[in-house]
């Protein structure tokens, strides 16, 4: 379990992290936190020639509210967020889902833009941003873009990102008032990646409700106020539109009956949360 | 029971292992440095269950950067020989695949490098052309005679067949008013300890001999089994342990085949080898537990009184019949009645050949597959003749006041109270207050169920327990196995310092802090004046066969032979104390680190004063009453062999357990949650209780993880699926609540010191308590583990009726 050889870049510049990837061709890759990517080296899974190393980079590590959202850099670590004393009042849906990514040792060196990078179909974060309607800021030697959640994630493990571009920073929208937000998963144990997590959010005029750990990336869908059978039959809709499969952990059957059940659970919630 | 005078043991006194543990100060194999020119082993594994090599091709590897040796099954088969199998049957068993691979994960190739980067570069440019072969995976269809042969020299893949009787079976069966019966399927598992197999090897040339440090944990049986499949005498052979080893539970006997491939491999290269196996491997190919398929029927009468078993076992050990198995099978033949009173039993054991993994020795060790069937039947009796379950184990119960109590396959029960460890265990964890908050619960509409179990806990196995696979005309013929020897050894320094060595290799239990213990009360000093060393070399220490950490052997019968060992020398001491205090030998007492008369204190010499007389004046001290080293191997006479109606005391002592619990079924996820877990133990004379409630809880931990979470599971085609962390799920420590520990103690007539194992009844236990409570909770009359969420939904939620449901 030992990486195939690499060569390592600390950059000083994001100009240098830049260059590099350019360089690097679409064998470069980006590390932050490294939770995910430094296994998939161990493994071999993954075998870039360069890796870049982003975490000395003063600007990336910043966190700041910005045109009603919060701007979260590619160098800050999820424990950070989580500390950070305004998240609840900003935006209580990432609050509630922080705590659910993985364990206190990995958010400790794990980051958010990181995972948003990484693209697990069960991972958390990037199911929090879809469903708030967030965006990814990437840059590159070139050029910088600005993507939306929606467009971001492409499949799996696959995002819009191209070779040359890395993730600058996230922009999660900061909650509005009148909006409700819920967030349930369940998992195997406490920190594993969801076998179904679903995060809602509920205005007068319907709720919007994201499903993670059933399809490829995370999948959102709109709902308008409906209730009762009504609500049932659009969460069996959706549920069987998410093309489940069998896994080790759980069958496609049994994620169908969680996206149901917990989904309703979770709209309920949001709607509670609305008042 | 010998006396003890002073009283250390029964303290939970701090563990001297803890410190460096806790700063990382600890030596394990793969801190301790190595010779220069030591090279570095990776190994190539199979992709394929079942695959006949048609070629292998190294040339590339070979050549490149930093590559010393690639090796194969043909050196392998050049320069040793198989290793021994345990069975009579014309089958080979080598560390690597030889022309086949007959399992995901079997070596194939060792690749030797100047380090684990280099020889893993180089792995990936052999060239193997494999040509897959159709894989057996369920053990039943093992038994199918048209399905292919793992082993030609068998002609089938069952490689033992043994049926038993005892009694009179077939009449109770006959009489009997009732039958019940469960089948069930009980999967792999693993214990799987933080830190995986180690080595370093090397071969002498000149001395045609191997010098070997590995986290091996014994049985030290395997050293000849090692030995003579590397073609030298036992004495060529030295195998040494570094100071720590980071848990086994059983598994780190698995590294023995890899001692003997890393040997060749040494030979080969004419240079130091190192390996240390990775966490991919250690789930795939190091061992597991075996999985069986148990059809258990009882006889029963109408007041739910057992008066027969049938057992019928089929055990799938994998590919092949690695030694010491097929012993897990055999490790509980003596208890197949478990806590029971029942005098008529007939047994039908077959052992088949799988492409699965070779299974080893594995926490409970044949105890959690065995009273998974035993006690899922009680509860099945007590369904189905509507009976209060607490009623069908009390009534089945060996009655107090009847140890010595020999079971009709031959195990003696050294001592016990079982109907009174109940009825303390029923008030102390007030079952009548969880029977109360289950009535509330399913008034509620909530899925509430309560689960029992009684068990015996066997421990310090008898080496002669797995010649009961043997017919007793093959037994004669080998000659007799039995025993159980353990050995230690006392010595004094020239300062009057008191050293211990035990033959016992332990991964982390505490064996010095217990031992400092007990040789402490035997000569009337504190545990820091006494120095314990338990790693050994098996080329300078004392050590037998039996030797080694396992089958929860270490406070009976490693401890009770350091208690010997710190007596014989104190008897020495004593009648040369005797003769410079000028009193009788028997008036002189070890108190606070003096040595004096009993009937005059003040008449006393320093104990440090009296230990070193040995080393400085000799010549003062008569012949007789030298002490400078005792040695003691101690082995309990109750253990024989097999007897020619293949009775078999397989263990020495039995310590019995009675377990309950409630736990609650989530209506919508299925998941489980322990409401309540009660766990009661008679393990003899308990010498530290805050280690035996370390046994207890880990033991708790990893039962709950067999329970809800562990499986090694395959496909149909042999495909591996565990192959990570993230596959193979452990309980971490927010998922195992915390058990309520009750105790009482009757102490093992058979052991110096009173004491029983304790390390693994709750991997017996516990599995078989949860899956009686979720049965009881759901109204389930089978369930097999892992009872995985999504597994019990199924029985909860309805069929899926979506309209628009793909497939």
């Amino acid at each position: 379990m030992k990486p195939v050889r690499f060569d390592y870049i600390r950059a000083r510049t994001l100009a240098e992290a830049h260059a590099a990837l350019t360089n690097g061709d679409d064998d470069a890759r980006i590390i932050a936190g490294g939770q995910s990517l430094v296994p998939m080296l161990s493994m071999r899974m993954a075998r870039p020639t360069v890796l870049i190393d982003i975490m000395h980079l003063p600007e990336l590590a910043k966190i700041e509210i910005k045109d009603h959202a919060i701007r979260v850099g590619a160098g800050v670590r999820q424990a950070a967020l989580l500390a950070w004393p305004e998240l609840t009042e900003c935006q209580p849906l990432l609050a509630a889902v922080l705590p659910w990514v993985g364990h206190a040792q990995t958010r400790s060196r794990g980051t958010v833009c990181g995972s948003i990078a990484h693209a697990d179909p069960s991972a958390e974060i990037p199911l929090a941003l879809l469903v708030l309607k967030g965006a990814v800021e990437l840059s590159s030697q070139r050029n910088r873009r600005r993507v939306a959640a929606e467009e971001f994630f492409t499949g799996l493990m696959s995002t819009a990102r191209k070779d040359d571009e890395l993730i600058e920073a996230v922009e999660i929208p900061c909650r509005f008032a009148g909006h409700g937000y819920a967030f349930h998963e369940f998992a195997r144990r406490h920190g594993d990646f969801a076998i179904v997590a679903c995060a809602a959010v509920a205005r007068t005029d319907g709720v919007r409700l994201a499903i993670g750990g059933v399809a490829d990336y995370p999948v959102v869908r709109d709902f308008p106020d409906i209730n009762g059978d009504a609500l049932d039959d659009a969460l069996d809709h959706f549920a069987v539109d998410l093309d489940a499969r069998d896994d080790l952990h759980a069958t496609a059957d049994y994620r169908r009956a969680l996206v149901r059940r917990l989904g309703r659970a979770t709209i309920e919630e949001a709607r509670r949360c609305r008042a | 029971m010998t006396t003890i005078p002073t009283s250390w043991c029964g303290q939970s006194i701090e563990r001297v292992e803890d410190g460096p543990l806790l700063t990382g100060r600890g030596r394990f194999i793969d801190d301790l440095g190595v010779r220069p020119g030591t090279l570095h082993a990776a190994v190539l594994r199979s992709p394929h269950a079942h695959a006949k090599i048609r070629a292998i091709d190294a040339t590339a590897a070979r050549a490149a950067p930093g590559v010393a040796a690639v090796i194969t099954g043909a050196d392998v088969t050049a320069l040793s020989a198989s290793l021994v199998v345990g069975v009579k049957a014309p089958i080979e068993c080598w560390p690597i695949a030889v022309e086949r691979a007959r399992y995901s994960g079997e070596p194939v190739a060792v690749v030797l490098a100047g380090n684990r980067y280099l020889a893993e570069d180089a792995l990936e440019l052999i060239e193997v052309d494999y040509q897959p072969l159709p894989a057996i995976v369920d053990p039943l269809a093992a038994l199918d005679p048209k399905q292919p042969v793992l082993h030609d020299g068998l002609g089938s893949n069952v490689a033992s067949e043994r049926s038993f009787r005892y009694g009179d079976p077939e009449r109770a069966f006959a009489q009997a008013p009732h039958r019940v019966s469960v089948t069930i399927r009980y999967p792999r598992n693993s214990c799987t300890p933080i830190e995986t197999y180690g080595l370093v090897v090397e071969y002498d040339v000149s001395e045609d001999s191997y010098d070997v440090v590995a986290n091996f944990m014994g049985p030290f049986s395997l050293h000849a089994v090692m030995a003579r499949a590397l073609k030298v005498p036992g004495n060529r052979l030295r195998l040494r342990t570094p100071p720590d080893s980071g848990g086994s539970f059983g598994v780190k006997q698995g590294v023995f085949p890899y001692i003997v491939l890393m040997g060749v491999a040494a030979r080969v290269a004419g240079r130091p080898v190192k390996w240390i196996e990775d966490r991919l491997e250690h789930l795939a190919a190091s061992v597991s537990a075996t999985n069986r398929v148990t059809t258990l029927e009882a006889a029963v009468d109408v007041a739910g009184r057992i008066r027969a078993l049938a057992w019928d076992q089929v055990e799938d050990v994998g590919a092949h019949i690695r030694a010491p198995e097929p012993a897990t099978l055999y490790r509980m033949h003596g208890n197949l009645t478990g806590a029971y009173d029942i005098r008529h039993v007939s047994v039908r054991n077959r052992v088949v050949l799988t492409n699965k993994t070779p299974t080893g020795l594995n926490r409970g060790f044949g105890g959690p597959q065995m009273y998974y069937a035993l006690e899922r039947l009680m509860q099945r009796v007590a369904v189905e003749l509507k009976l209060d379950p607490v009623d069908v184990i009390r009534k089945n119960l060996v009655p107090s006041g009847a140890f010595p109590y020999r079971t009709a396959t031959g195990a003696t029960l050294d001592s016990g109270d079982y109907a009174k460890a109940i009825e303390v265990a029923l008030a102390r964890g007030d079952f009548a207050e969880l029977r109360e908050r289950q009535k509330t619960a399913r008034a509620q509409g909530r899925l509430y169920g309560i689960g029992l179990t009684a068990a015996v806990e066997p421990s310090v196995s008898n080496m002669g327990y797995i010649t009961t696979v043997l017919t007793p005309e093959e037994r004669r013929k080998a000659g007799p196995k039995n025993g159980a020897q353990a050995t230690a050894t006392v010595s004094l320094d020239p300062l009057g310092g008191v050293s211990v060595h035990v033959a016992s290799v332990p991964q982390g239990q505490g064996h010095r802090t217990v031992l400092a213990q007990i040789v402490a009360d035997a000569l009337g000093l504190k545990p820091s004046d006494i120095r314990v060393v338990a790693e050994l070399d098996t080329a300078k220490d004392p050590w037998s066969i039996a030797s080694g950490n396992y089958s929860s052997r270490f406070a009976a019968a490693v401890g009770g032979a350091a208690h010997l060992a710190a007596e014989q020398i104190k008897t020495k001491l004593a009648r040369a104390a005797a003769s410079q205090l000028n009193v009788a030998a028997h008036d002189i007492e070890f108190v606070a680190g003096r040595v004096r008369a009993r009937s005059n204190p003040d008449n006393a010499i320093p104990f440090s004063r009296l230990a070193a007389a040995g080393h400085w004046s000799p010549g003062l001290v008569a012949e007789e009453n030298r002490a400078l080293r005792e040695t003691v191997f101690w082995t309990p006479p109750e253990l024989t062999p097999p007897t020619e109606k293949d009775e078999i005391n397989s263990s020495l002592c039995h310590g019995f357990i009675f377990d309950f619990c409630g736990v609650e079924v989530d209506r919508v996820t299925g998941a489980v949650r322990i409401d309540k877990y009660v766990t009661m133990h008679d393990c003899g004379r308990v010498l530290h209780p805050g280690m035996v409630a370390g046994q207890i809880t880990g033991g708790f931990a990893q039962a709950l993880g067999a329970a809800f979470y562990e499986e090694y599971a395959y496909s149909s085609d042999g495909a591996f699926l565990s192959g990570t962390f993230a596959d193979y799920l452990l309980p971490t420590t927010t998922e195992v609540p915390t058990p309520l520990i009750l105790h009482i103690e009757t102490p093992s007539p058979y052991t110096p010191l009173g004491a029983k194992g304790v390390g693994e009844g709750n991997c017996m236990s516990t599995p078989v308590c949860l899956a009686n409570a979720v049965a009881d909770a759901l109204g389930l009359a089978s369930v097999d583990l892992p009872m995985a969420p999504g597994k019990l939904a199924a029985h909860i939620h309805a069929a899926e009726k979506s309209a628009r449901r793909r497939v």
